[in-house]
């Protein structure tokens, strides 16, 4: 199947733009530092050097390709259309957070950097890039907002022990925005040694675009998979989404293919209809915050509002700007799942087959659900396993009432 | 002309730096405050948006920012305490400092307006470089608003270039890679920077981030620089001892100045 040539991969336009969304919205002292890196990306880009390396380390050290799995016992329970599931859960690290790293990383080692930074809400990303800049031998030091690192202590340790430095950001009300806020003050001080290795399809251009880029690995695997297994693409292609980094790679390879249905659930909270959820497309307005224009969780005076969702990876106030984009054209579709569907998915995927997901794309599941019940017996689901649900564990016992 | 390039013309004519004032609008006693920086010595005043997410500031404005905040200040208040300020003030300039999602958020054509209203003189906005600038500095131009630009030590010769384009009131020139309150940079390089950004530019160059003390004021002033602004010391006076001891530092900073220069 050739895929039909359409506009909706074009983008960013040369200004960093995904129609009115994207941008560089930094601050004077970033705009060298954005527009350098912009250049060393393309530069990368179209050196076969560059991608031969990124792709032997993808497959020796983070475990690529990632299998297509049928998960036949969800799709009887569910009683419709088949379920297959893209297992990025088994990459090194457990999440798909480390294709990212791994690119971004190798770009810092490019450009001569020597001091690698993150931020880390969950401590997922902040892990993956610990890891890799461990592989490298490059220092690194992660910036979480001090409430994470109280309540995710298992990774603040994975980190010290892969030789990271974390910093428990105080300011704010410490959390995963204010831990980017910190980062990009880092940055800020020292521009010339730092590379800031940003965990989603956000900030500013050059970002979403390279972070994109890193990620469609997921898509293009399981393209290529679904045309080998069953000979035709899925109808729908569905991913969790906080700031959107594993569905944006996902959906990517995809976005030609217009009968393929795109479908991001987003993280409902306690319910869209309460202050507690983080759903920035179904509850949010555009507005400019850590260097792009996007959809973002504000107050009527355009202060931002703290998200809020069971699952830490999710519970960023803002979205990737390409997510804004396609919301916008229509050219994917976003709902939402909540904090007790998630709940309940982790639970039932676990014991139907054996995979424990993690809270982020248990949210994912629910709305599978729906959706194979809405397609008929013929229709096929691909959806993206985006990270592997050890990490939630305790969390998830606490909720359940059980001591672990 | 506005207030802005009538007040750099005066301090060119009277062959001294001017003094540049930050304050948070919504942190302590500002409307007071506002009221008497002029008399206490500042040329000019910048008044703080309070935002939640400060991510070009350090610890000083940071707590400003969320304190005012918790207070219940929004921009529209911000607007507010301005416009009181202009009843009692002709002459001082008065430029709003800050992010830009909340004026993103009023619609910059509405905030232009607001502003103009007001009797606002400019706009310093962080997070939009020139790139990002336009539609905002085309509202502002409509109603004789400045949109005012930062230059920093990474800002090479090309870029000020872009930076000139389109900006006016003055430059601000920000000493030092990092966030405001840091410290400052070296005496020499900050005053070789001032020449460099005045030549390319043709504004009068304010030179802020990290000066804190009357000497470092001076030293500033001394060094070409059309004006020097201090924030964060001014701040954490205002929230260490209140509207009386950040008058006194105030005091003590417009000496300095106008004896350097």
């Amino acid at each position: 199947m050739t895929a039909k040539p359409n506009a909706f991969s074009q983008y960013p336009d040369a200004q960093g733009r995904f129609g009115e969304f994207g941008g560089r919205y930094v601050a004077e002292t970033l705009m060298p530092n954005i527009l350098a890196l912009e250049k060393a990306y393309e530069d990368a880009k179209a050196d076969p050097a560059f991608t031969a390396e990124f792709e032997d380390f993808l497959k020796h050290y983070v475990g690529r390709p990632s299998p297509l799995y049928f998960a036949e016992r969800l799709t009887d329970h569910f009683g419709g259309a088949q379920i297959w599931l893209k297992r990025d859960e088994l990459n090194h690290t457990g999440a798909h957070k480390i294709n990212n790293c791994l690119g971004q990383v190798l770009l810092a080692k490019r450009m001569g950097k020597t001091r690698i930074i993150a931020e880390t809400g969950a401590g997922q990303h902040g892990v993956a890039t610990a890891t890799i800049a461990a592989r490298f031998g490059l220092p690194c030091e992660v910036f979480m907002g001090a409430t994470d690192v109280e309540r995710q202590a298992p990774n603040v340790f994975r980190m010290k022990l892969l030789g990271a430095k974390v910093h428990a950001v105080k300011s704010g009300r410490g959390t995963l925005k204010d831990a980017m806020n910190e980062a990009l003050r880092d940055w800020v001080t020292y521009p010339d040694e730092t590379f800031y290795v940003i965990g989603t399809v956000a900030g500013p251009h050059p970002y979403p675009m390279m972070v994109r880029d890193f990620q469609s690995v997921i898509g293009r695997e399981a393209r290529e998979q679904m045309l080998e297994r069953i000979g035709r693409l899925p109808d729908a292609a569905v991913a969790c989404i906080g700031g959107g980094s594993n569905a944006m790679g996902l959906f990517h390879p995809f976005l030609e293919d217009e009968n393929v249905r795109l479908i991001g659930v987003e993280a409902a909270g306690k319910g869209l209809d309460t202050p507690d959820h983080a759903a920035s497309l179904n509850g949010g307005e555009p507005g400019i915050l850590h260097g792009n224009r996007t959809y973002l969780l504000q107050d009527e005076g355009g202060q931002i509002v703290e998200g809020h969702s069971i699952s830490a990876g999710l519970d960023y106030p803002g979205i990737g700007p390409e997510h804004a984009f396609l919301h916008d054209v229509k050219r994917a579709e976003y709902v939402s799942a909540t904090d007790d569907e998630a709940l309940e998915m982790f639970q039932l995927c676990s014991k139907l087959e054996g995979i424990i997901p993690a809270l982020e794309p248990a949210h994912a599941l629910a709305r599978v659900r729906d959706l194979a019940v809405e397609l008929d017996p013929d229709g096929v689901i691909l959806m993206n396993m985006c990270g592997r649900g050890d990490k939630d564990v305790p969390q998830v016992a606490r909720m359940l009432g059980v001591e672990v | 002309m506005n207030r802005l390039a009538t007040t750099f013309a005066r301090l060119k004519a009277d062959n001294r730096a001017g003094f540049v004032t930050y304050i948070m609008a919504g942190d302590g006693e500002t409307a007071e405050l506002l009221d008497r920086l002029p008399a206490a010595g500042a040329d000019v005043i910048e008044l703080g948006m309070p935002f939640t997410d400060p991510m070009a500031d350090g610890p000083s404005i940071q707590g400003a920012a969320l304190r005012a905040l918790d207070n219940g200040m929004t921009l529209k208040g911000t607007l507010a305490l301005a416009r009181a300020f202009r009843e009692n003030h002709p002459d001082t300039p008065l430029v709003l400092m800050g992010y830009a999602n909340p004026v993103h958020h009023m619609g910059y054509g509405a905030f232009a307006r607001a502003a103009a209203d007001a009797g606002v003189d400019g706009l310093i906005c962080v997070d939009l470089p020139p790139e990002e600038d336009t539609e905002l500095r085309e509202a502002l131009a409509a109603e004789n608003i400045s949109i005012i630009r930062l230059a920093t030590p990474t800002t090479n010769n090309d870029r000020l270039k872009t930076v000139a384009e389109g900006s006016s009131g003055f430059v601000y020139y920000v000493s030092t890679t990092g966030v405001t309150g840091m410290g400052k940079g070296a005496a020499t390089d900050v005053a070789d920077a001032v020449k460099r950004v005045q030549t390319a530019t043709g504004l009068p160059v304010a030179v802020g981030f990290g000066v804190r003390t009357p000497e470092e004021a001076a030293e500033i002033a001394s060094g070409g620089a059309d004006a020097v602004v201090v924030g964060s010391a001014i701040v954490s006076a205002n929230h260490d001892g209140g509207t009386k001891t950040a008058l006194e530092l105030v005091r003590s900073i417009s000496a300095a100045v106008r004896a350097a220069s």
